[in-house]
């Protein structure tokens, strides 16, 4: 089996940001609390690869931290979502034509018709800003995502052989969505939650830049980005290697998408 | 045509409703009483209950909801808590900004998107399409407000072309432009990369249909043939990713409206979002909720007009 660049860029870029954010924990080049002023505002060189920022603080250091807080909400705000989106989907699907289906169709379009952005800064506002409400805020947009996939595979699953030979032997709906047909969509589901992980990066950044994300003394992406803003014409790297960053990443996660999607259906390889 | 049309308003209209309750409920529940945080935290108890009696807040929850819905259907969307004024008279100011800004960017998106999808499907395989497809790549990955740094970085402080933020008002229409062009680009830019990518595999999988092959049998070259046929079939996602965009754009525009500091809708709702005056956050949400409504309508509406089949099924 031959893998394709996707795969291995995307693979390496997304295993780097997690890599980095794990190393964090026990070691970067310079500590992100300290604060040494007479080192402020310099520009990238050997002893700080990305410069320093306003505090003197090291930026490459402050990269690395942010990276936990992004990834961390991305992550959680996935779980939410295929935890709750995809019995759903399952559900709606076993129960096809039903209220059941039906209430979950028009939740779905209900939720579709806000502007996803709009509503997350909207609940955060809500609810307070921090990295537990951009959870909450980012999560919900992914439920009926999942339920979406998850319903639309899994309607066409109910209709094979397989699946008929399960009834037959007089499993439940609820068996045979667990045994048969949750096993048959998790390829689609596993490339689906490498999209909404990157997605959610974005919109982390996004609250984050905005004040409603992950609050200080931790530092993130996007709150670094809101910082260097002010900052921009003297210290310009402090606004490049931030959103390098994010872009890095999310790049990373979306061609791992893509190159998974390729391993696990051949045929729909090039077709895109 | 007629029928269908009628079903989806009917279903959009209940969507609707459900999205104002939602929005109700929601904000409902927001902590924060706006009779205290328009008095101060050093108001007397009887100043913020005659504040609370004249706006209304003591009334029970259905009520209110019900006079509120009432309201907006005669264009009575109540007086905002901070600003003093009408809401209506404060969305259509800040509309005169958000309104022009996203069709700029969506006229920008679309231009950039079209040419360059078709000639990456034209040219499939081969280095345009690849370089094409890299660039795309990094688009979708960039988020929006960094773009708009780095365009005033380059454009505003380097070139000192534009300027890096502020609005001088549409007296003078092309220096009003010009303070748009910045945040319409940046909000373009990634908007184009995803329509790029839909316009073009819609292009790859029409070439492969059925009667492209037939017209190319016909003695037509596949320049012609794509040209003449596969275009406007493939142009049916890639409207429905144009109507789809409004939304992202409207959404984008608060927080790009906040980095160039435009006196928008957007910063309208941050702003109404801060100072805890739910009222306006209320409105604006209901408006920018109807104006998607309303664009799916007419996305539909579309896909009707071009495609007959569509027309009879349900979903």
């Amino acid at each position: 089996m031959r893998l394709s660049p996707a795969l291995v860029i995307g693979a390496a870029l997304s295993l780097t940001a997690v890599g980095l954010a794990a190393l964090s924990f026990f070691w970067t080049p310079y500590d992100v609390t300290r604060l040494t002023v007479a080192a402020r505002l310099q520009p990238p060189s050997a002893q700080h690869w990305f410069g320093t920022d306003h505090f003197g603080r090291d930026i490459f250091s402050m990269v690395m931290v942010g990276a936990r807080a992004s990834i961390a909400v991305a992550l959680v705000a996935v779980g939410v979502g295929a935890g709750l989106g995809v019995p759903l989907g399952l559900a709606a699907a076993a129960r096809r034509g039903g209220w059941l289906d039906e209430l979950v169709m028009r939740l779905n379009d209900l939720i579709f018709a806000f502007p996803s952005l709009l509503l997350a800064i909207m609940i955060t506002a809500t609810l307070g800003p921090g990295a537990f409400n951009a959870v909450i805020a980012i999560g919900i947009f992914n439920i009926p995502v999942f339920a979406r996939v998850t319903r639309g595979a899994a309607l066409s699953l109910w209709t094979r052989d397989f699946v008929l030979a399960a009834r037959v032997a007089g499993k439940g709906a609820a068996r045979i969505s667990v045994e048969h047909v949750l096993p048959n969509v998790a390829n689609l589901l596993i490339v689906q939650a490498t999209i909404q992980f990157s997605l959610g990066i974005l919109a982390e950044a996004g609250l984050s830049y905005v004040g409603l994300g992950v609050q200080p003394p931790m530092p993130s992406w996007g709150r670094m980005l809101n910082e260097a803003q002010t900052m921009i014409y003297v210290a310009p790297w402090f606004a490049i290697f931030p959103g390098l960053a994010i872009v890095l990443t999310v790049l990373g996660l979306n061609l791992l998408g893509d190159g998974l999607r390729d391993l696990s259906d051949p045929k729909v390889r090039r077709a895109r | 045509m007629i029928a269908f049309l009628v079903r989806r308003a009917a279903t959009l209209a209940l969507t609707l409703l459900a999205a104002t309750a939602v929005i109700f409920v929601m904000l409902e529940v927001a902590p924060g009483d706006p009779a205290v945080t328009m008095l101060g935290l050093n108001a007397s108890d009887e100043a913020v209950a005659a504040l609370r009696a004249e706006l209304g807040l003591n009334a029970p929850p259905l009520e209110r909801y019900l006079a509120w819905l009432a309201g907006m259907l005669r264009g009575d969307f109540g007086v905002s808590y901070t600003y003093r004024t009408p809401i209506a008279e404060l969305i259509a100011d800040r509309l005169a900004v958000s309104g022009p800004l996203t069709l700029y960017a969506l006229a920008l998106s679309t231009l950039i998107a079209i040419p360059a999808g078709v000639h990456a499907a034209a040219h499939r395989g081969r280095a345009a399409d690849a370089a094409t497809l890299g660039l795309v790549q990094i688009g979708v990955a960039t988020p929006n407000f960094w773009v708009a740094m780095l365009l005033v970085l380059a454009f505003s402080t380097g070139l000192r072309w534009f300027s890096a933020g502020g609005f001088p008002g549409w007296g003078d229409p092309l220096e009003a432009m010009r303070a748009l062009t910045l945040p319409a680009v940046s909000l373009a830019l990634p908007q184009a990369a995803i329509l790029t990518r839909v316009m073009r595999s819609a292009l790859i999988e029409t070439m492969s249909e059925d009667y492209i092959r037939t017209a190319r049998a016909k003695g037509l070259s596949e320049r012609q043939a794509l040209r003449r046929h596969a275009l406007r079939n493939a142009m049916i996602p890639v409207l429905t990713i144009i109507g789809m965009q409004f939304s992202f754009l409207l959404a984008g525009a608060v927080i790009i409206e906040n980095v160039f500091f435009l006196p928008g809708l957007g910063r309208l709702v941050f702003q109404g979002v801060v100072q805890r005056d739910l009222i306006v956050v209320k409105s604006v949400l209901t408006l920018l909720v109807l104006a998607v409504t309303l664009v799916t309508l007419a996305v539909d509406a579309a896909y009707a007009a071009v495609d007959p089949r569509l027309r009879a099924r349900r979903r």
